[in-house]
């Protein structure tokens, strides 16, 4: 394949960027999107030019690292990770954008990298259980309806990536919150703190300059683990019980 | 800052008062459009302009109608602020958007259609409303009692075509505008369910379709029969 790749290029936070455009040949259709980058990078590295910058790590789809906003979609054309985009959903001579994820809470590192400390810190001002979990306990012990499991588990399939963020008009980050309030409010585990996590965790996603949800549901559309509106309408009751009964005045 | 005021100025606080006013709102435009059915009536307006005396002077009517301005200036005002964040959240926007292979035009357009909704809704408050309750008026009189011609003025102001167009145009914007904030208003108010969500989209759509178009006939009978 012979493509046209318009790459967004940042020295760093401070440098106002652009597009460069690279011209790339000899690109096989079973690569992934990610060797077709290191493909280019080899040939900027051999001229002695900077290599292209962007996150990844286990290039398997799971851990959340890959990102890259390309052709108007988060993570490509197809709805799963960048990692697991390959080259067969692009056609030869395709002129292809990648830019990074645009967020003011996702402050562009260089050229494609994002930092995504924010959702960090929204999962440590309340994303967690404090009760001590012991060893492994015996199965069933704690008896959870397998739908409650199934949901909880669904909800916990978020990678982190912030997609959705950079698929929502708002740059809203409440598909992310949601998921990760959800997997926590249907477990037992999750009881203890459930309204502090709730009244928490929004509190500081508003603090990190994430936009309000319009539910359009693009976040849901581009999610590359499909994770669902419902969430969001689970943490809005969440928020809404938590400060109508919290003790927090 | 206490806790109401801290929740009301959280993000999901101002969507939460988005979501009520808008609901409200809803409420309005049913009964709104329900009453004004009486324009179709054929019997010289009568009971329009009785109905028009009802709805100026009833104490009831009258709590309805002040909540009704506060959900109205609410909705803006929170829009106002809502849109404002969302903003600065992307100071910097994408040189290609792929947003209509994931969501709906409305719902990416709410902002805009209901600034063209608010503009119409200034017009036609002072064409009507304002005539109503500070206009000079011509009366009626029907088995004795005066009632003002509120129907005169609406007949005459809807032999203009543009005027006329103008409201047909405007229902069309309001028509996107509720085909996205009816169901959405519940999802904020985090009212989803399996059983009823389904339900609550598909009664969205048709409302949306329904009140817009019993609106938009008004000024074209008018406007086609006298």
């Amino acid at each position: 394949m012979k493509l046209t790749l318009k790459v967004w290029r940042q020295k760093n936070n401070a440098d106002k960027g652009g597009f460069v455009s690279y011209p790339l040949d000899g690109i096989s259709t079973d690569m992934s999107f990610l060797e077709m980058l290191d493909v280019l990078n080899e040939e900027l590295t051999e001229k002695g030019e900077d290599p292209v910058h962007f996150d990844h790590d286990c290039r398997e789809g799971i851990c959340g690292m890959c990102s890259l906003y390309i052709n108007g979609k988060p993570h490509g054309p197809q709805q799963t990770t960048t990692c697991q985009l390959h080259m067969r959903s692009f056609k030869d001579g395709d002129t292809i954008t990648i830019e990074p994820w645009r967020a003011a809470a996702f402050p562009v590192v260089k050229d494609l990298v994002v930092d995504r400390a924010s959702f960090d810190r929204i999962i440590q001002a309340g994303g967690y259980v404090s009760v001590n979990t012991g060893g492994v306990p015996d199965a069933n012990e704690i008896p959870i309806p397998k739908t409650i499991a199934d949901e909880a588990f669904d909800a916990a399939t978020c990678i982190g990536c912030g997609a959705c963020v950079a698929a929502c008009k708002n740059a809203s980050a409440m598909l992310f919150t949601s998921a990760k309030i959800s997997q926590l409010a249907m477990l037992p585990q999750g009881q203890v703190e459930r309204k502090e996590r709730a009244e928490k965790m929004i509190a500081q996603m508003d603090a990190e300059g994430f936009g309000a949800c319009t539910n359009t549901g693009a976040c849901s559309a581009e999610c590359p683990k499909g994770i669902s509106l419902t969430n969001i309408a689970r943490m809005n009751r969440e928020y809404f019980s938590a400060v109508l009964s919290s003790e927090n005045v | 800052m206490s806790w109401v005021t801290k929740t009301l100025s959280s993000t999901l606080g101002r969507k939460l008062i988005m979501a009520l006013t808008g609901l409200f709102l809803i409420l309005f435009l049913t009964g709104h459009v329900s009453g004004n059915l009486l324009l179709f009536k054929g019997d010289g307006g009568q009971a329009f302009n009785i109905y028009a005396k009802f709805m100026t002077t009833n104490p009831a009517v009258k709590i309805l109608s002040y909540l009704t301005y506060i959900s109205v200036i609410g909705h803006v005002i929170y829009a106002i602020l809502l849109g404002r964040k969302n903003k600065s959240a992307r100071p910097i926007g994408y040189a290609e958007s792929g947003a209509s292979t994931n969501s709906t035009m409305a719902s990416r357009n709410m902002g805009i259609l209901g600034t063209i909704i608010l503009i119409f809704l200034v017009v036609h408050l002072q064409s009507f409303w304002y005539q109503m309750h500070w206009g000079d008026l011509p009366f009626v009189t029907y088995d004795g009692e005066e009632y003002k011609d509120l129907f005169s003025i609406v007949t005459f102001a809807f032999q203009n075509e543009l005027m006329v167009a103008g409201y047909v145009i405007a229902m069309i914007f309001l028509g996107f505008h509720l085909s996205h904030g009816f169901a959405s208003a519940f999802q904020t108010l985090g009212l989803n369910h399996k059983k009823y969500t389904p339900a609550i989209a598909t009664l969205g759509k048709l409302y949306a379709v329904i009140v817009p178009i019993l609106f938009a006939l008004m000024p074209l009978y008018i406007y086609f029969t006298s």
